[in-house]
């Protein structure tokens, strides 16, 4: 039945997609005249180099993991969800209400009030799409993406006209309370003689978003509702069947999906801005699609990939700021790892199951 | 000047011999880009001036996202960049959070505003838009037949609303009984940078009459200044001179001298001093433009007009109502 051992597949295909993407980077950035290799190695440096490098890692990929699971569970239930960026407005929106107007005594207290915030603003804007493809059949990817539009009008909406301090020019809202931010790196793990992780972003967010890879793993692959949702995914006439109400499920998968996706909030907005943003989500929603793809829809397939694109991230912001290549090139490699690893996944698959299947012939 | 500029290029030969003591300078645009035709683009161009007359360099960043901004902050300050210019307001809020922990690196914001008191090493530069919208309005006023005028801003901030009320201003200092029909293109961030929607606007005022259009509006721009030279109106262009961008249409345009702040924060260095500067007609931080472009749609009754208000407002004799003063303007209403 498996063309190639699971290492294989798990291992051996991102890795040749990776460097796949490099070697079309370096075309790229030698056409306009650049060093390749100064822009790898200081995308390395900057990113892997220092505790503070690994810090800005850490928080990127920290946003990536909670939509890449987002996305990942949706998609065990065959739900494309491409609304992470909507629902993770919403959860900027849930976590900026419980910091400006709870007094939170503690931030412990604090993120358990605004991660549920976040959640659930994040679930609610997951359900009205879900409802209408459970229900009505309009289709997941339509209402998604244009839920995205609405969330930014809405959002806009509130920070222009609500949330805005008074004089301010910029729609963004005003610094949460000092109760209410996060520990971050800095100032968990540095000791007096050392300072580590100084001064990055990288906060205590991190470890919810691990807890939540491990979570979606426990509730997908040990639960009822996961089998349910997986067979779901993998069948829908045979899971109707077997007796599993499709309706219930695609709601439920949605609305896990969007608050998974809204608590990414918690992350950006309380622990790194301490403010609302307009932008606060950064198309994370979206990138959140290339690392659920690039994870295989397995929480620590999410996890890997996650650290690579915030590997990503933080590498390409040290390439802009230390090398003469402007930020559209580093888009454009950030694009490429996504096409390879994404949209092209076959590509480098069908060959390599082609030479282990020609390998194991030879064997037998 | 000159004698300045020859003290900074003996300063860089010396540091040139002398290795890394000069601080090299860094800019950071806003999240509109650096090649806007406009406000940011004006920046880069007074970075390359400054590159150009002293012989010096420095790193300019576009930035991705907004945990970036603090980040370059930080990043260029650690590398001894000094001082470190960014434009645009959003950049204030961030400079606020890191400028204590760089105390030895100077900040400057251009457009945005930081209490001096409570951070020393950070240079707020304001204009005076008001002053210069008010002399284009005039402008504005004289070169219209219809008596109706227009102006199209980019997001609706009062920053914007400024520019509008200086303009309204200057135009009903012309001719009393004149319109002036003011659209914003939105309230988002991507106002900034909406050409198509600056058409629909343009398009949309002349069909109530108006034969000027000002635009301050960024990238939007670019499509209120086309559809006015399609059209066969007049416009009025924003920060950098865009009188080239459409040659005998472009009546002129006002001109913040983003390029001027920018060069002589980098000029001064290290020892740039701080607080809070408005660079209004007076400085010459803002004006209008007069070149080959638009020499035949200004006749010299507009130009000692326009010149004599420009005194006046310098002397103090015409007091141009900012906006920003008192969310309120007494002309126009938003």
């Amino acid at each position: 039945m498996d063309k190639m051992p699971g290492w294989a597949d798990a291992v051996l295909v991102p890795l040749i997609s990776i460097l796949l993407a490099a070697l079309v980077s370096s075309l790229v950035i030698l056409a306009i005249g650049e060093s390749p290799i100064d822009a790898f190695g200081s995308m390395v440096e900057g990113a892997l180099a220092s505790s503070a490098g690994w810090g800005y890692t850490l928080y990127y990929a920290t946003n990536f993991m909670f939509t890449g699971l987002a996305v990942s569970v949706a998609f065990h239930a065959r739900l494309f969800n491409i609304g992470g960026e909507g629902q993770a407005m919403l959860g900027g929106l849930g976590v900026a209400l419980m910091c400006l107007f709870i007094p939170w005594p503690h931030w412990s207290l604090a993120v358990i009030g605004s991660g549920l915030a976040a959640a659930a603003f994040g679930a609610l804007w997951a359900l009205i799409p879900a409802y209408l493809q459970a229900k009505r059949g309009s289709h997941i990817v339509i209402t998604t993406i244009m839920f995205n539009f609405i969330a930014a009008s809405l959002l806009n909406y509130v920070l222009v006209n609500m949330l805005r301090p008074d004089g301010a020019m910029e729609p963004s809202s005003g610094v949460f309370p000092p109760a209410t931010q996060l520990p971050t790196f800095q100032d968990m793990f540095s000791t007096t003689d050392m300072v580590l992780f100084q001064r990055a972003p990288a906060n205590v967010s991190f470890f919810i978003a691990v807890a939540a890879c491990f979570v979606v793993w426990l509730l997908l692959w040990r639960t009822r509702l996961g089998y349910d949702i997986r067979s779901f995914g993998h069948n829908e006439r045979a899971a109707k069947y077997a007796g599993i109400n499709g309706v219930r499920i695609t709601i439920i998968a949605m609305l896990i999906s969007g608050a998974l996706a809204g608590m990414m909030a918690v992350n950006s907005t309380q622990g790194e801005a301490e403010r609302l943003l307009l932008n606060s989500s950064e198309g994370a929603g979206f990138i959140g699609i290339a690392v659920a793809l690039m994870g295989r829809n397995h929480p620590l397939g999410v996890f890997l990939a996650a650290l690579l694109f915030g590997f990503l991230y933080q590498g390409g912001a040290e390439v802009s700021f230390w090398t003469n290549i402007p930020v559209q090139i580093v888009i454009v490699m950030q694009a490429l790892v996504i096409l390879f690893t994404g949209a092209l996944d076959n590509m480098v698959r069908t060959p390599l199951e082609r030479v282990f299947l020609a390998f194991r012939r030879k064997e037998g | 000047m000159t004698l300045m500029q020859k003290f900074l290029g003996a300063t860089a030969t010396l540091a040139l011999t002398a290795g890394a003591a000069f601080a090299e300078p860094a800019l950071i645009y806003d999240l509109g880009g650096k090649f806007d035709k406009s406000f940011n683009e004006a920046a880069f161009n007074g970075a390359q001036q400054f590159a150009e007359a002293t012989g010096g360099s420095f790193r300019d960043i576009e930035l991705q996202s907004e945990a970036q901004r603090e980040q370059a902050l930080r990043r260029f300050a650690e590398r001894g960049m000094n001082p470190v210019v960014t434009t645009g307001f959003s950049m204030s809020t961030p400079i606020a959070n890191v400028a204590a922990d760089y105390p030895d690196t100077k900040f400057v914001t251009i457009d945005g505003f930081v209490d001096p008191g409570a951070h020393p090493n950070v240079l707020s530069i304001l204009f005076s838009e008001h002053e210069g919208s008010y002399l284009v309005g005039m402008m504005a006023a004289m070169a219209s037949d219809s008596g109706t005028v227009g102006f199209i801003g980019g997001m609706d901030i009062p920053l914007i609303r400024r520019f509008a009320c200086g303009y309204a201003q200057g135009v009903k200092a012309v001719n009393g009984d004149a319109t002036v029909i003011s659209n914003m293109t939105g309230t988002t961030p991507s106002a900034w940078n909406d050409p198509v929607k600056g058409s629909e606007l343009t398009l949309a005022q002349i069909s109530q009459g108006a034969d000027v259009v000002y635009a301050a509006a960024g990238g939007t721009g670019i499509g209120v200044l086309q559809t006015a030279a399609d059209q066969n109106i007049l416009s009025v262009g924003v920060d950098s001179n865009q009188n080239y961008m459409q040659p005998g249409s472009v009546l002129t345009s006002m001109l913040k001298r983003v390029d001027v702040a920018v060069f002589e924060s980098m000029s001064a260095g290290a020892d740039l001093e701080t607080g809070v500067k408005v660079l209004g007609l007076a400085e010459e931080g803002v004006g209008y433009s007069l070149d080959e472009y638009n020499a035949s749609l200004v006749s010299d009754e507009m130009k000692a007009a326009v010149d004599a208000a420009r005194a006046s407002i310098i002397s103090g004799d015409i007091a141009v109502h900012n906006y920003t003063t008192d969310d309120s303007c007494p002309v126009l209403d938003f």
